[in-house]
């Protein structure tokens, strides 16, 4: 399994149009030899829990900037347990308020990155929450 | 529930955990796809290349829009290069599919192409064989068209759509040797950009000048030495009444699409009744199993590299006592007597 490259999703879930984060992380997760299945703007939570199905991934990165991380996550882990998903580890980035970062670790996400956070402490996470 | 039978059974799951096997090459994949085999031949197979940024997943999106209309399903791949720095890749064909993500009568899958052991061909050939299995309708292969490995992958399928867009000049010349030699449907996206009519007129006086040379060429042709040859050597009887249409269109608002979408239904049409079908078949079937023996031959000779023998022969190479080539072909010698020798 350890030769084989990271499988990972980014996406961007609800109506918010910046995807410049979500570019750059992709592409620092592509640099690290990941394969990333980038799949764009204004995803509904049923739409990337399907493609991470799909594209039978090792994690999922959301990034999310309108404030509606709370429901958008909580519908992806509803979803993803459903599914018989709820092993794939998610990360959440974008802007978080600290306050909201420990509810979200108890709904279930694997990791949240706030502004600020450098490429290579998410490569590194991700590779963690991976293996 | 074994995974062939969930896979078969329409479990969407098991079909992706099994194209992660085949990617990564897992000791189960042979055992797998040989299982599915028997599964397979029901989907009609369509591949879709050109270079990137023709519009190629737009068009895709497009297409499948209508196939769904008919209550087709569709089983899509869709294939992205990876770096050849990182290793990495960013496999971004969804974003220009997004009519389709949610549908479930569509089974989409990226691949990167990695550095596969025996080319992607074989792994693509393989992952059509699982979606063919699977039971959808219609499977869908698209490529970037650069390269000697998607011109394979595209002549897997039983259509290949050859995607061009206008202004592209010289890029038509290059692709003409590779591509369009391939190429059953031409399709000029972005029709609504300039030149249009040029790019049209160009393609047009290509293919004529192929059918040309190629009907002299059947003329000397004296062995038939593969099945590539043999398909070729028919080109003067059925299938050359197949007319590789070329058909304009705007992927962005679907105008031309319905075209597309009726040449493709007439072209599998057409080689399911002139016999072209079996030859593509068998063509693909030799593939196969050509690669299989090379992939395993070459593993065998990648363990064979790493045993004594040949480790002593490299030293006598390093000490100048003989050259690489004799050296080689010692190796060979030595590989034949040890271990082809003992198999059966």
């Amino acid at each position: 399994m350890s030769d084989n490259p990271i499988r990972i999703l980014i996406a961007k879930p609800g109506l918010d149009g910046h995807d410049r984060g979500a570019k750059i992380i992709a592409r620092a997760l592509r640099d690290a030899g990941m394969e990333v299945i980038y799949t764009g703007l204004r995803q509904s939570p049923m739409m990337i829990v399907e493609a991470a199905m799909q594209e039978d991934v090792n994690a999922i990165g959301v990034s999310i900037l309108s404030g509606a991380h709370q429901v958008l996550v909580t519908r992806i882990i509803n979803l993803l347990n459903e599914k018989g998903l709820g092993h794939i580890p998610l990360l959440v980035g974008g802007i978080i308020p600290e306050n909201d970062v420990d509810e979200l670790s108890q709904l279930g996400v694997a990791g949240v990155f706030g502004p600020g956070t450098s490429t290579s402490e998410i490569v590194a996470l991700v590779q963690d929450v991976v293996s | 529930m074994s995974l062939i039978q969930q896979i078969i059974g329409g479990d969407r799951r098991a079909l992706a955990q099994a194209l992660t096997l085949i990617e990564n090459d897992d000791h189960n994949s042979q055992n797998i796809l040989a299982n599915l085999y028997r599964h397979t031949g029901h989907s009609h197979i369509i591949g879709i290349t050109g270079i990137p940024g023709v519009g190629k997943s737009t068009l895709i999106n497009s297409l499948a829009k209508l196939m769904r209309k008919r209550d087709d399903t569709l089983g899509l791949l869709a294939i992205d290069p990876s770096s050849q720095f990182s290793q990495g890749a960013i496999l971004g064909d969804r974003i220009r599919m997004r009519d389709l993500l949610g549908d479930k009568g569509v089974f989409i899958r990226s691949m990167a192409t990695r550095g596969v052991l025996g080319g992607l061909s074989s792994t693509a050939s393989a992952a059509v064989d699982i979606l063919d299995a699977a039971g959808f309708d219609r499977v869908i292969v698209e490529t970037v068209g650069v390269g000697q490995s998607e011109v394979d992958i595209a002549s897997n399928a039983q259509t290949s759509i050859v995607v061009l867009c206008p202004g592209l000049g010289d890029s038509i010349q290059a692709a003409k040797s590779g591509l369009l030699e391939i190429a059953d449907i031409i399709v000029i996206n972005k029709s609504d950009y300039p030149k249009v009519n040029l790019t049209k007129s160009y393609l047009h006086e290509m293919i004529d000048i192929g059918r040309a040379a190629q009907t002299r060429g059947s003329e000397t042709q004296t062995t038939i030495s593969d099945t590539h040859s043999v398909s070729n050597g028919n080109l003067d009887t059925d299938n050359s009444l197949w007319e590789v249409p070329i058909i304009t269109t705007v992927a962005t608002t679907g105008e031309g699409v319905g075209d597309l979408f009726e040449q493709l239904l007439a072209h599998y049409n057409h080689i399911k009744s002139t016999g072209e079908m079996t030859r593509r078949r068998n063509r693909r079937l030799r593939a196969i199993f050509e690669s299989q023996l090379r992939k395993q031959l070459y593993t065998k000779l990648s363990q064979m590299l790493s045993e004594d023998y040949c480790l002593r022969q490299l030293e006598v190479i390093m000490e100048g006592e003989t050259d690489p080539y004799t050296a080689a072909t010692n190796c060979i010698k030595h590989f034949e007597t040890n271990y082809i020798g003992d198999e059966e």
